[in-house]
């Protein structure tokens, strides 16, 4: 079941995801190619809501695995649930029963705990399995994982091989801590999210906060996009920016200009560092809401001429 | 489709498939890790219904071929030379120079390994041995390949780009030199002090319940952190591009590294050191640095690093590394003070000073002298030999 690009592109904005101009083409690909996605980007720029939007759009489950240091194959793929198993032993003792039946019984189907990765490729419809900063595992799981994206297919020692019912849309997002190897990179389609411009973030924001004025919604957009210019620790991500419009929704600010202290203080929402509060004074904040202003007339003076 | 302008010259307009393959052929050799299936996969696409949109088309050759970020930022320039013809000579002669800075890092690391005899207490005795000596000089050259006239050269010489790249492919073949040394020591023994229950009863189950087989479980090392800082101020001028270049390398290569540059303020650069391409990180770098070369306040830029990123960066393993010559312009006293503050967090302080390189050099700037106290490893960094005999030590911590 291929669906053409400009379909997803249209289901895209329908599941009220705004996407980039070329992502939609990137998981047309991911259908036509059956390949796995990977999703670079700063931390924050939605890389995760794209796998979820992925899912949204094809109407399938989706199935995350968040990596960790250290995570293994017990919690990725699959483990015995061997408090059932103890137990199933000790009630069939005093029955007498033969043991290799005990075995055969107890390394069946019911005992097994099917972990993110298994449960993927047993599903009766292709569901979408979001491999979370995956390159916070470690080098060992990342070997791991590219064979399983080759294959689709477990092996179970107990158990046997358990082949992929359907093949599922993989999508990887990666924050950089760590460089990934080629190997995995070269299996991947390859897409880097940018912070989004500031048109498309105030549309981010009307979408998730539809009771937002509209003006304020650029308002904010344009001194998000300012104080991502400054020199900051820690860049806010669209996230940030969504807690900012709601609380300044509920603080009923109609224009940033208005109450530059209320103003400050909100930003709390966007700097998570004391290094950046400090930097971005309240003089800073009236400066990027200034210069959001004249950036805007600027722009309509320029829409108007042309 | 202008196809006369395409750089490869047995091109066919009605072949499709021959466009995509000589495309390939421009995308490797400007270091794109396309392979056969990337090939395939790209005819695939230029028969779908997009191979009629030359927009689309570059936007699925961009997801298909690109694997890193800065694969994904020269590739539009690179297609639109090649399918549309424009801009073709310039855009494909720089991003072929770029290759250059990248390739003979990844041969190199291939080759052999660095000079494995070199022991800890080189590091000390290496101090008098300066630039090039003349007694050391000849018996070198004999027998050593190029690799290693550049190790014995004092960084500041190097200037030739081949010799540059040369160097710049050391740093980083050291700290991954480092990095597994480091890593080799975390594997996890057959025998640990604690049991692993969940373990143990997972296998006593093909025992019938009985606890036969016991696991063992032991605790895993943390991985060496290494935190760089590195002096940029006018004194050090000539040794800043080469230490960048090996900072670049511990960035790149150590699974946890940090980075920061110093001159009369602290700036913290390992996000900008992430980016794979040298060349661009360091104009990244010369960007944030602004005010580099001037004077050194060594003692309030520690103290920045004290307050604001001792906490986050510095854990129990941690080795801090400043490079520095140690000719502090700031108040005396200060940089004492905050050498002790940060004595107290870290596990070892190293400091390379390239000065020591020099002749009848001594440590008699007021800055070195109030940091030697708390200094673990007072150690030259002249050249990449220097440099290299670090590893042991490190690999010790």
């Amino acid at each position: 079941m291929t669906t053409d690009r400009n379909t997803i592109a249209a289901r895209l904005a329908e599941v009220g995801y705004v996407a980039d101009r070329d992502i939609a083409t990137a998981l047309w690909l991911m259908d036509l190619l059956k390949r796995p996605l990977l999703l670079e980007g700063e931390a924050g720029v939605g890389k995760t809501e794209v796998g979820k939007a992925l899912a949204q759009i094809h109407g399938c489950e989706l199935i995350r695995l968040q990596c960790y240091e250290g995570l293994d194959q017990n919690a990725a793929l699959y483990e015995w649930n061997y408090q059932r198993q103890l137990l199933a032993i000790k009630a069939r003792e005093a029955s007498g029963e033969d043991a290799a039946r005990i075995e055969a019984h107890i390394f069946s189907e019911d005992y097994l705990l099917e972990r993110p990765l298994l449960a993927a490729i047993r599903r009766d419809k292709a569901p979408v399995l979001l491999i979370d900063e995956v390159d916070r595992a470690d080098e060992e799981f990342e070997a791991f994982l590219l064979e399983l994206l080759s294959d689709f297919q477990v092996t179970i020692p107990e158990l046997g091989t358990v082949k992929a019912t359907t093949i599922p849309r993989v999508v990887l997002t990666s924050n950089g801590t760590r460089e990934l190897s080629d190997a995995l990179r070269r299996r991947c389609l390859y897409h880097y999210v940018e912070f989004p411009d500031v048109d498309r973030e105030a549309r981010i924001i009307l979408a998730r906060l539809p009771h937002i004025h509209h003006a304020l919604a650029h308002e904010i957009a344009r001194v998000v996009h300012a104080i991502r210019k400054e020199e900051l620790r820690k860049v806010p991500g669209v996230a940030e920016t969504l807690d900012w419009a709601a609380s300044l929704l509920g603080l009923n600010v109609q224009h940033l200009g208005d109450d530059p202290e209320t103003i400050h203080a909100t930003l709390i929402c966007l700097l998570k560092t004391q290094e950046d509060r400090a930097r971005v004074t309240p003089e800073v904040v009236a400066r990027l809401i200034d210069f959001g202003h004249k950036d805007a007339s600027q722009s309509l003076r320029v829409a108007g001429s042309v | 489709m202008n196809a006369a302008r395409a750089p490869i010259a047995e091109l066919d307009h009605g072949a499709p498939v021959r466009r995509v393959a000589g495309f390939m052929r421009l995308l490797r050799t400007n270091g794109f890790r396309v392979g056969l299936g990337e090939t395939r996969d790209a005819s695939v696409i230029m028969a779908s219904a997009i191979g009629l949109s030359p927009r689309r088309l570059r936007e699925a050759f961009k997801a298909l071929c690109c694997s890193t970020h800065s694969d994904w930022e020269r590739f539009d320039q690179l297609f639109d030379s090649y399918f549309l013809g424009r801009g073709v000579k310039r855009a494909v002669r720089m991003t072929g120079a770029s290759r250059d800075n990248r390739k003979p890092a990844r041969r190199l690391g291939e080759a052999g390994s660095p000079e494995k005899n070199s022991p800890a207490d080189r590091i000390e005795s290496d101090a008098g041995q300066s630039v090039g000596s003349p007694a050391d000089g000849p018996a070198r050259r004999m027998s050593a390949s190029p690799a290693e006239a550049t190790q014995a050269k004092d960084l500041r010489r190097i200037v030739v780009p081949e010799e540059v790249a040369l160097a710049n492919a050391l740093a980083q073949r050291l700290a991954r030199s480092m990095r597994a040394r480091l890593t080799r020591r975390e594997r996890v023994r057959a025998k640990g002090r604690r049991l692993d229950l969940r373990r143990t009863i997972h296998s006593s189950v093909a025992k019938g319940g009985e606890p036969l087989d016991l696991v063992w479980r032991r605790r895993k090392p943390k991985p060496l952190r290494l935190v760089v800082l590195l002096d940029a101020s006018g004194s050090m001028e000539p040794y800043t591009p080469f230490f960048i270049r090996f900072m670049h390398g511990v960035v790149d290569a150590f699974r946890e590294a940090e980075a920061f540059l110093f001159h009369t303020r602290l700036v913290h650069i390992a996000a900008a050191l992430r980016d794979r391409n040298v060349t661009r990180a360091i104009e990244r770098l010369s960007l944030m640095a602004q005010g580099i070369g001037g004077g050194t306040r060594i003692g309030e830029s520690l103290a920045d690093f004290n307050t604001w990123h001792a906490r986050r960066v510095i854990h129990s393993r941690t080795c801090v590394m400043i490079m520095s010559d140690g000719f502090d312009t700031g108040a005396p006293g200060v940089l004492a003070r905050e050498m002790r503050r940060l004595r107290k967090r870290c596990k070892r302080i190293v400091w390379l000073n390239p000065m020591i390189g020099w002749r009848d050099y001594e440590p008699s700037a007021r800055g070195m002298s109030e940091a030697l106290p708390y200094v673990d490893l007072f150690a030259p960094a002249h050249n990449l030999e220097s440099l290299a005999a670090l590893e042991p030590y490190l690999a010790r911590i």
